[in-house]
C-alpha cells in the first residue's frame, strides 16, 4: 500500500474553476449541459439562416439571389445542421442540466466522457461547415445523401462531411451511454424505476434507440466512403452492389432517429403540462409503456422512406401497417395530456403556451404522417412539399417547441431569476403565427405537386410560396426575441423561487434556484 | 502492492460517488480525434499533400490522451476513489459501448444478408425484375460467391475465394482457444494465482496476434493470387469491409490485453478489483463471437 497517495483533489463542494478553463476543462453536469444548450442554440441560428435563404429564394418564382448548385448546399445543410446540431444537442443539454438533478445523483455517470462527448463537437461542425468554402462546394445531396449522389456524383468535400458525422457519431454514442448509466446506476435510493419523471424515462429510451442505430450510420458513411476511394460496390450495381442498399441502411439510422428527436420531446410536454394544469399527469404507466412502444416500433418502419424506390409488395404492405401502428401509441401519449389538463385549474405561463401548442400542432404533423404511412397515396406526396410540411410539422412546432417550453420551464432554476413573462407571451404568439404562416401552406403546394429541393417552381405556387417564406422571416427573427430573453433571464430579473411553479412536482424543485454548482452530494430520500 | 484497496473514511463531506475535478484529458481527446480525422479527410482527397503528417500528430496525441487519461482512471481506481456504484457505472458503460459495436457490425452483416438474399438476384432478374436484368445486364446471372459481376470491366470479380478449411479454420481455432485461454486467466485473477494470470493472458496475447499473422497472410493471397480485392465487386467489398473490421478489433482487443498484462505485471488488480481486466475480456469474447459469426458466413455459407 505504500504507493497510495491521498487524492490531491478531493472533490465534492468547491464552486467552478474561474476562466475559460471552467468552461473546457468542466465535469459538472450543468457547465456541459450550459455548453451543449448554447452550441445548439448557435447552430439553430447558423442553420436557420440557411432556412432564409432557401425562403428567400423561394420568395418568387424564378432564380434571383442563388444558384441551384448553392441551393441544394443550402437544404442539404440546413438539414443536417437542425438535425445534428441544433435539435440533438438542445436535448442532450437539457438531458445534462435536468436528469442528475430528477434522479437525485451528484452528477452524470462518467463526467469526463460526458465533457469530451460535448467538445467533439464544434470540431464536427467546424468541420461540417468549412466544406462550404472548399474547391466544389458543400454537400449538395441532401441531409439524407441518397447514394449514388453522394458517392459517384459528390463533391470532395463529400469524405470531409463522412468525417464530420462520424465526430458527431462518437458524440452521440458517448453522451447516449452516459445517460443510460446515469439513468441505471445513479437514481436515488427509493427512486424505483417507475418512480422515474418521465423526461428521465423518454431519455432512457432515446439513449438506448442512439446507442442501437448511430453505429449503423457510421457503418453506412464507412461504405459510402469505401465505395468513393477504395473501388468498392457497395451502392453500385455494376459491381453486384445496390444504391436501395443505401436508402435501407440510412433509414434503419434514419426513422429510430426522427424518434430521437421527438420522444424527449414528449418527457418535456409531461412535466409541463401537469404543471401547469394543477393535476398529476393522467395515466403516468401509459406514457411509459407507450414510449417504449413507439421506439421498438421504430425500428421495424423505416421502409415507409422508400415506398416509391421499388420494393416488392410485400415489403410495401408490411411497412404501411407497421407505421400505422405507431399512430397508436402517439395517440395514447396526446390523449394523456389532454386527460391531464381535462377540468385542470389551467394557466397560461409561456411554458405552457409553447406545450399547448406543441400538443395540437404535433398532432397536425402526425396525422400528415398518418397520410404519408399510406402506401398509395404515397405515391403522389412523395418528395413533395407535403413531406416537408410533415416533418417540420413535428420537428419545429414538435422538438424545437418543446425545446424552449423546456428551457422555459427550467430558466428560473438554472438562473435564479423568472424570465420576463410578457416578452414570453409575445415570443410565443410570434413564433406560432410564423410557424403555421411558413408550414403550414407547404401542405396544399405539396399536394399540388410541387417537388422538394428545387429552387425555381411553377407559376400556380407562387402565393402560397411568398406567404411560406414571410412566415419563415417571421418566425426566424421572432428567435431573436428569445435570445434577448433569455440573456435578460440570466442577466437579472425577479428572484426565483426554489420552486416557482405551484403545480411542479420533482427533485429538481427541492434545490435552491438556481441550483448550486453541485447538488445532491448526499442522494436524498424517496418514498 | 497488496491486494486490499483501500477506501477513504467518509466524513460529512466526502460523497461516496467520485465525481472528478476538472480535466484536460477530453479537450485533448476532442483535438486529436479532429487532427486525425481532418489529415485522414485531406489525405484521402490529395494524397500528396502533407496531411499524412497531420494525420501522424492526430494520432500520436489520442495515444498520448489515452495513456495520460487511463493511467489516470488506474490510478484513481488504486487509490480507493471508486466505490461499487461507480464500478457499476463502468459495467454499465462498457456493456453498452460493446452493443454499440454489436450494432456496428450489424450494418455490415446486414449488408451481407441483403446483397445476397435480394440485391445480386433481383439483378439478374428475380421477382418482378426481368426487365432490369434484361435491358440493364443481359446475361447477368446471381451466384454467390459472386465471381462474375454485372459490369466486368468496372470491378472485374475475383479469380478464386478464400478456401474456409485452410486459414479460416486455424483461426476460428486460435480465436476460441484464445477465449478459453483469457477465461482461465480470469479464473486464476480470481484466485489470486498471479503468476497463473500471467501466463495464460501471455498465451491469449500470443493466440490474438497470430491471428493476426495469419489474416495478413490471408489478405496478402488475397490480392496477389486469388484476384480478390477490394474492387472485385460486391463479395470483395463484403469480405473486406466485415474481416477487415473485425481484423481492427482484434488488433484493438490485443492491444488493451496486452496493456492488462502490463498491469497485472505492475501489481496492478486484486482478486475482488478488477473491472478492467473483466471489460478487456468483455470485449475480447465480444470479438471471437463476431468471428464465429464471420466464419460461417463470409467463410463457409
Amino acid at each position: 500500500m505504500n504507493d497510495m497517495t491521498q487524492p490531491e483533489l478531493m472533490h465534492g463542494h468547491h464552486g467552478p474553476a474561474r476562466g475559460i478553463t471552467r468552461w473546457i476543462y468542466t465535469t459538472n453536469h450543468k457547465d456541459i449541459g450550459t455548453l451543449y444548450l448554447w452550441f445548439s442554440f448557435a447552430m439553430f441560428l447558423i442553420g436557420g439562416c440557411m432556412a432564409l435563404v432557401i425562403r428567400s429564394e423561394l420568395f418568387q418564382p424564378g432564380l434571383q439571389l442563388v444558384q441551384p448548385e448553392f441551393f441544394n448546399q443550402m437544404t442539404t445543410m440546413h438539414g443536417l445542421i437542425m438535425v445534428f446540431g441544433a435539435v440533438m444537442p438542445a436535448f442532450v443539454g437539457l438531458a445534462n442540466w435536468m436528469i442528475p438533478l430528477m434522479v437525485g445523483a451528484p452528477d452524470m455517470a462518467l463526467p469526463r466522457m460526458n465533457n469530451l462527448s460535448f467538445w467533439i463537437l464544434p470540431f464536427a461542425f467546424a468541420m461540417l461547415l468549412s466544406t462550404l468554402l472548399m474547391e466544389g462546394g458543400g454537400p449538395n445531396f441532401g441531409w439524407t445523401f441518397y447514394a449514388p449522389l453522394s458517392t459517384t456524383y459528390a463533391p470532395p468535400s463529400v469524405t470531409f462531411f463522412i468525417f464530420s458525422v462520424h465526430m458527431m457519431g462518437i458524440s452521440s454514442i458517448m453522451g447516449a451511454i452516459n445517460v443510460i448509466a446515469t439513468i441505471l446506476n445513479m437514481r436515488a435510493p427509493g427512486m424505483t424505476m417507475m418512480k422515474m419523471p418521465l423526461f428521465v424515462w423518454t431519455w432512457l429510451i432515446t439513449a438506448f434507440l442512439l446507442i442501437a442505430v448511430m453505429p449503423v450510420l457510421a457503418g453506412v458513411i464507412t461504405m459510402m466512403l469505401m465505395d468513393i476511394h477504395f473501388g468498392t460496390s457497395f451502392f453500385d450495381a455494376g459491381g453486384g452492389g445496390d444504391p436501395v442498399l443505401f436508402q435501407h441502411l440510412f433509414w434503419f439510422f434514419g426513422h429510430p432517429e426522427v424518434y430521437i428527436m421527438i420522444l424527449p420531446a414528449f418527457g418535456i410536454i409531461s412535466h409541463i403540462v401537469p404543471t401547469f394544469s394543477r393535476k398529476r399527469l393522467f395515466g403516468y404507466a401509459s406514457m411509459v409503456y407507450a414510449t417504449a412502444s413507439i421506439a421498438l416500433l421504430s425500428f421495424v418502419v423505416w421502409a415507409h422512406h422508400m415506398f416509391t424506390v421499388g420494393l416488392p409488395l410485400a415489403g410495401e404492405l408490411f411497412f404501411m401497417y407497421s407505421t400505422m401502428l405507431i399512430a397508436v401509441p402517439t395517440g395514447v401519449k396526446v390523449f394523456n395530456w389532454i386527460s391531464t389538463m381535462f377540468r385542470g385549474a389551467i394557466s397560461f405561463e409561456t411554458p405552457m403556451l409553447f406545450a399547448i401548442g406543441f400538443i395540437v400542432l404535433f398532432t397536425i404533423g402526425g396525422f400528415s404522417g398518418l397520410m404519408l404511412a399510406i402506401s398509395p397515396a404515397d405515391f403522389q406526396y412523395h418528395d413533395t412539399y407535403f413531406v416537408v410540411a410533415h416533418f417540420h410539422y413535428v420537428l419545429v412546432p414538435g422538438a424545437v417547441f418543446s425545446i424552449i417550453a423546456g428551457a422555459y420551464y427550467w430558466l428560473p432554476k438554472w438562473t435564479g431569476h423568472m424570465y420576463d413573462e410578457r416578452l414570453g407571451q409575445w415570443h410565443f404568439w410570434l413564433s406560432m403565427v410564423g410557424v403555421n404562416l411558413t408550414f403550414f401552406p407547404m401542405h396544399f403546394i405539396g399536394l399540388a405537386g410541387m417537388p422538394r429541393r428545387i429552387p425555381d417552381y411553377a407559376l400556380q405556387f407562387a402565393d402560397f410560396n411568398m406567404i411560406a417564406s414571410i412566415g419563415g422571416f417571421l418566425f426566424g427573427f421572432s428567435q431573436l426575441l428569445f435570445l434577448y430573453i433569455v440573456i435578460k433571464c440570466v442577466k437579472g430579473g425577479q428572484k426565483a423561487e426554489d420552486k416557482p411553479w405551484e403545480g411542479a412536482e420533482g427533485l429538481e424543485w427541492q434545490v435552491a434556484s438556481p441550483a448550486p454548482y453541485h447538488t445532491f452530494a448526499q442522494p436524498p430520500r424517496i418514498d | 502492492m497488496s491486494t486490499a484497496h483501500a477506501h477513504p473514511d467518509h466524513d460529512d463531506h466526502a460523497q461516496s460517488y467520485y465525481v472528478p475535478a476538472q480535466s484536460h484529458w477530453p479537450i485533448v481527446a476532442a483535438s486529436g480525434l479532429f487532427l486525425l480525422m481532418f489529415g485522414m479527410g485531406n489525405m484521402m482527397n490529395n494524397p500528396d499533400g502533407a496531411a499524412k503528417w497531420l494525420t501522424l500528430a492526430g494520432l500520436l496525441v489520442i495515444i498520448w490522451m489515452f495513456f495520460g487519461w487511463f493511467s489516470a482512471v488506474a490510478r484513481e481506481s488504486m487509490e480507493g476513489l471508486y466505490d461499487e456504484q461507480m464500478d457499476r457505472s463502468f459495467r454499465w458503460g462498457m456493456g453498452w459501448f460493446i452493443f454499440s459495436e454489436v450494432m456496428f457490425f450489424a450494418a455490415f452483416f446486414g449488408t451481407l444478408f441483403y446483397v445476397r438474399q435480394f440485391a445480386v438476384p433481383w439483378l439478374a432478374g428475380e421477382g418482378s425484375n426481368a426487365m432490369t436484368n434484361e435491358l440493364l445486364w443481359p446475361g447477368f446471372m446471381a451466384e454467390w460467391p459472386l465471381m462474375t459481376t454485372p459490369d466486368t470491366d468496372k470491378f472485374p470479380g475475383p479469380e478464386q475465394i478464400i478456401n474456409p478449411w485452410h486459414l479460416p479454420l486455424i483461426n476460428t481455432v486460435l480465436l476460441v482457444a484464445s477465449s478459453v485461454t483469457l477465461t482461465w486467466a480470469h479464473h486464476a485473477l480470481q484466485k489470486d494465482k498471479r503468476a497463473a494470470v500471467k501466463g495464460w493472458l501471455a498465451l491469449t496475447l500470443v493466440l490474438g496476434v497470430c491471428f493476426l499473422i495469419i489474416q495478413a497472410e490471408e489478405y496478402i493471397e488475397a490480392y496477389t493470387e486469388l484476384g480478390l480485392t477490394l474492387a472485385s465487386g460486391i463479395y470483395g467489398g463484403t469480405f473486406f469491409i466485415l474481416t477487415g473490421f473485425h481484423g481492427l478489433h482484434v488488433t484493438m482487443g490485443s492491444i488493451i490485453l496486452l496493456v492488462m498484462l502490463i498491469r497485472i505485471m505492475k501489481g496492478h488488480f486484486d482478486a475482488k478489483h478488477h473491472f478492467g481486466f473483466e471489460a478487456a475480456a468483455w470485449y475480447w469474447h465480444f470479438v471471437d463471437v463476431v468471428w464465429l459469426g464471420l466464419f460461417l458466413f463470409v467463410y463457409v455459407f
